[in-house]
């Protein structure tokens, strides 16, 4: 944490508005409907550094990936870009080509109609980058083996590839800018396993050869403990859980971590029985009233019900911030080892 | 439970695409048996056949696709030969079937009380009123609460897991003795996933229901299945017991496959990884389709095409087992 | 591999080998679009040079029946023009009135869905009502109106010049907003895929995203749409034609022919009515069955 932040949230929240239409609304007489995708985030992400955010669809960690980028406004609260608001570092060009993002889907994040040479070196011309056609083609083999690929792999178009490979080819787009900072929105979840080894793979080699930051996003907490130095965990559009990999993975403090942690199949086969968490995860349209997780929490109480817990240093592991009444008033039976580190041991 | 007869047996099954290229061979010399109330998983990356299997079964292979070699039996009986008229009434009868998008099963216009009456009505000497009840039975069984008040709901108003579960108890509420069930968790969240596999252990081990489960992920099928296929472009490239393929496997596809599994439990530097990709089905290579991925590949694997061999404890299709080779010995020897 | 190598090669071309109407088609298509627009080369005569006319020749039935003329293959009509040629020259005109108003729609159209789909809001709501107020009214309303307004405004001479544009434009007005609504729809997937959002975060301008990413793939269906609606223009054109609203009679379209034939048509002289509307058919049929079957061969199942 001695490194400068590259990426700062502070109370970051964005709501969508998912009323029915006026007539409609004033026929049934109901009020505006609000989705609160993200809903307060604080987080920041030191350079060089990854931070990932886990949770299940509909967490809200895609809606903080693209407001991070400036897909979209902030409803609430700011991002701060290497110490500069985002809405004025992504009026600046030279800023806004500091920061890249790659995508989930790798059938439907290049543009089809386009050669992979046209589609990779789109940044380096909307930037100014190099304007000279030699040089440009020269950037964009480079990049290409950069990624894994062919130089002569430029001439084709993106239907010739596999999944795997037009990952590649997205990554070698988000690095042609020569970014600091890299989103990455569930990078690997469409691809076959062997190949994700492969994607992760090449993105930590790049973040250790370029000094990259990354946000990155993902369901699967197997990966993410591969890739991440501190780990965000979000539920119904807040965070939960942020605490350092290690200790996340270890020592999970809040009972929606661990609820995550208790569902993934057990591939060493211990035999142990799994309680999985009861009832589903809630609509953000009408989300339960103080902690989001109490409806399907063990250790939820009448405080639980009424007042929404604040994130904050759990005791026992300082180094997580942990929104839970539980744990702040040590109900939760303080920290715990990981059951699947007993039973490695 | 090896000695009982097969309730399901598939020889050398072959599925053909005919495309203006010629003919794509999607599936290729498929052989496995499963018993009754045995989970089998058939576990495989995208494109290698493992869905086109449970389709061939089920009979609902997508044109042009077409069985064209092979045999599919169900009970001692072949459906492989059957017309789309004759193989209606067994599928739902005798082999129910679970797809990963639940709203492809479910009818959108009635409620999932009619669907489950009308299925029980059509295949069991049951009345209306008893199917009624016994439709009630099966959501309180697969874990819907308020099923008697949630039995006249049409399918939308059912959160993602609980549709699953009503798929669910469609395709058991006949009593199959089948039941194929192509990715069923792999649209659902961590924690719904869990619910749901845990709920068709169970349902299938009290039922006495045998399973086909196809998916690609290892995790589902090491928490579910007895056995498990591993598919390899349009090939069983290694069969055998769970706890054998995922601990111990023998066929270097299954060992890679298994090693670029990222761990929970740690860290690792550097993940391992296949190089390449599974060939498309146009280009599958000569000898065994895995020989150029594969770090032990040597001359043999390039020219002849391995069959299913013992192999460890597992049966593999890889020339590394082959007893009466070079390999095989060295590969015996260093194994002692 | 060159342009038409990978043309041979492509997918499009193998669906387009395997189907004999289509074929057909293609070929009676190029025959009809050929001899039109070669008219002035391949035609035996000229019908509208008035030195070679002669009303000698007024009312020759077909060459093959008993007072046919060998030099007028299908007969010539009351000012002994040669049907043929007449056809072939008023093809010409057809194809022409036709092809131009595809293109103003398709311009008008794509440009409005576009921006449409892409926009949203107030834009999307504003154009979208546009064309649902345009689709209440029929094509042919719409052209005597804009007919009507025009001979209203412009002096006789003037409107005559113009006469072909004004057709052009009533129907190409008029056919915008089946475009528009193809458009839209494709652009409003198109928008949320995950290349039109990289191509926001570098921080590309809505009208280089639309025009440079979005458009090249939202065109396919355009394709198709403009060859039907192609066919439909060129019905439209030759009903304006025949209700004497549409092009001037010195330069007649295939449905001024039918419309002076028709005068004939119960005295006899069925030819200089029932070739021209046959002509009509055979075009307007091809080129539909083409249409028919571009629709099918860009169907996203068969790529």
């Amino acid at each position: 944490m001695t490194q400068p932040a590259m990426l700062e949230t502070r109370d970051l929240a964005r709501f969508f508005d998912v009323s029915r239409p006026l007539i409609q609304r004033a026929l049934s007489r109901e009020g505006r409907r609000m989705l609160r995708a993200v809903d307060g985030v604080t987080f920041e992400i030191p350079k060089g550094q990854t931070l990932s955010l886990v949770g299940e669809s509909g967490c809200g960690k895609s809606t903080v990936a693209r407001l991070v980028v400036g897909l979209y406004a902030p409803t609430r609260g700011e991002v701060i870009f290497d110490g500069r608001d985002l809405g004025d570092a992504r009026s600046d060009a030279t800023q806004r080509r500091r920061m890249q993002m790659i995508f989930q889907d790798p059938y439907a994040s290049l543009n089809p109609r386009w050669r992979v040479r046209d589609i990779i070196s789109e940044p380096i011309r909307a930037f100014g980058l190099l304007t000279d056609r030699g040089q440009i083609e020269a950037r964009v083999g480079e990049l290409l083996s950069q990624v894994g690929l062919s130089p002569l792999d430029g001439q084709k178009f993106p239907h010739e590839f596999s999944g795997g490979q037009r990952q590649r080819i997205s990554i070698a787009r988000a690095l042609s800018s020569n970014p600091e900072f890299l989103v990455c929105d569930e990078p690997t979840s469409a691809l076959d396993v062997s190949v994700q080894a492969q994607i992760l793979n090449l993105m930590k080699d790049l973040q250790a050869s370029l000094g990259l930051t990354y946000l990155f996003i993902s369901h699967n907490l197997a990966v993410v403990r591969q890739v991440s130095d501190r780990v965000g965990v979000m539920y119904l559009g807040r965070l939960v859980e942020n605490a350092p990999a290690e200790t996340l993975f270890t020592t999970p403090r809040h009972p929606y971590t661990r609820a995550l942690m208790e569902a993934i199949p057990d591939l060493d086969m211990t035999g142990r029985q799994r309680i999985p968490v009861g009832g589903e995860v809630p609509s953000p349209i009408s989300p339960p009233s103080g902690c989001p997780f109490h409806p399907r929490c063990p250790l939820a109480n009448d405080r639980c019900k009424a007042e929404r817990p604040e994130l904050i240093p759990a005791r026992g592991t300082e180094q997580s911030q942990v929104a839970c009444h539980a744990v702040e008033e040590g109900r939760d039976g303080g920290p715990q080892i990981e059951p699947a580190a007993v039973a490695m041991a | 439970m090896s000695n009982t007869q097969p309730l399901l047996e598939v020889r050398n099954l072959r599925v053909e695409f005919p495309t203006r290229r010629g003919t794509l061979v999607a599936l290729n010399d498929v052989s496995f048996d499963i018993h009754p109330g045995e989970v089998l998983g058939v576990v495989g990356e995208s494109g290698a056949g493992k869905s086109m299997t449970g389709a061939a079964i089920i009979g609902l292979l997508e044109p042009p696709g077409r069985i064209a070699g092979g045999t599919i039996s169900l009970g001692g009986k072949r459906i492989d030969n059957l017309s789309p008229n004759e193989m209606r009434p067994i599928r739902g009868r005798q082999i129910g079937a679970i797809f990963q998008d639940p709203l492809t099963t479910l009818n959108p216009l009635y409620t999932v009380g009619r669907q489950l009456v009308e299925t029980m009505t059509t295949h069991l000497p049951v009345t209306p009123a008893e199917a009624r009840r016994k439709a009630i039975e099966w959501l309180e069984l697969v874990g819907i609460p308020a099923a008697a008040q949630r039995i006249d709901s049409y399918p939308h108003e059912f959160s993602g897991g609980m549709r699953q579960r009503v798929v669910i108890a469609l395709a058991l509420c006949a009593e199959p003795k089948l039941i194929v069930a192509d990715e069923p968790t792999t649209a659902l969240d961590v924690s719904i996933q869990a619910q749901v596999i845990a709920l068709l252990k169970t349902l299938a081990r009290e039922k006495g229901t045998a399973m086909m489960l196809v998916t690609h992920d290892m995790g589902v099928i090491a928490e579910t299945a007895d056995r498990v296929a591993v598919m390899y472009a349009g090939r069983i490239v290694e069969i055998g017991a769970v706890r054998q393929v995922v601990k111990h496997p023998s066929h270097p596809y299954t060992i890679g496959l298994m090693g670029s599994i990222p761990p929970i439990t740690h860290r690792l530097e550097r993940m391992q990884q296949i190089e390449g990709a599974m060939p498309r089905l146009s280009a599958i290579p000569r000898g065994c389709a895995y020989n150029p991925r594969c770090p032990q590949v040597f001359e043999r694997c390039r020219m002849d095409r391995p069959e299913l061999m013992p192999a460890g404890e597992t049966r593999a299709a890889c020339w590394l087992y082959d007893a009466a080779s070079e390999q095989g010995v060295l590969k015996a020897a260093q194994d002692a | 591999m060159n342009a038409v190598a990978r043309f041979f090669d492509s997918d499009i071309w193998w669906s387009f080998t395997r189907n004999p109407i289509t074929v057909v088609s293609a070929i009676v298509a190029a025959i009809c679009i050929g001899g039109a627009v070669l008219a002035p080369w391949i035609a035996p005569h000229n019908p509208f040079d008035l030195a070679s006319l002669q009303l000698l020749d007024a009312f020759k039935p077909p060459a093959w029946s008993a007072e046919g003329d060998p030099t007028y293959l299908l007969g010539t009509d009351d000012q002994g023009r040669d049907m043929l040629s007449a056809i072939m020259y008023g093809a010409r005109v057809s194809l022409l009135v036709g092809f131009l108003a595809v293109v103003m729609s398709v311009v008008l159209g794509v440009s409005a869905g576009l921006a449409a789909g892409y926009l949203g809001g107030t834009v999307d709501a504003l154009l979208m009502r546009i064309a649902d107020i345009k689709l209440t009214f029929p094509t042919i309303l719409i052209a005597l109106l804009i007919d009507g307004i025009t001979r209203a405004v412009l002096p006789r001479d003037v409107h005559d010049q113009i006469a072909l544009y004004v057709v052009i434009f009533a129907i190409g007005f008029s056919n915008w907003p089946s475009f528009a609504r193809t458009v839209r729809g494709s652009t409003m997937v198109e928008r949320n895929k995950e290349y039109v959002q990289a191509a926001r975060v570098i921080g590309l301008g809505r009208g280089r995203i639309m025009v440079t990413h979005v458009l090249p793939n939202v065109l396919g269906p355009v394709l198709v749409i403009a060859t039907l609606q192609l066919g439909f223009a060129i019905l439209a054109e030759a009903t304006l034609s025949f209700l004497g609203v549409g092009v001037p009679p010195t330069q007649p379209s295939l449905g001024t022919l039918i419309r002076i034939g028709n005068d004939f048509l119960f005295s006899g002289e069925w030819w200089i009515t029932i070739f021209p509307g046959l002509a009509l058919i055979v075009l307007v049929l091809s080129v539909n069955l083409l249409g028919d079957w571009l629709r099918d061969a860009l169907n996203p199942k068969l790529r």
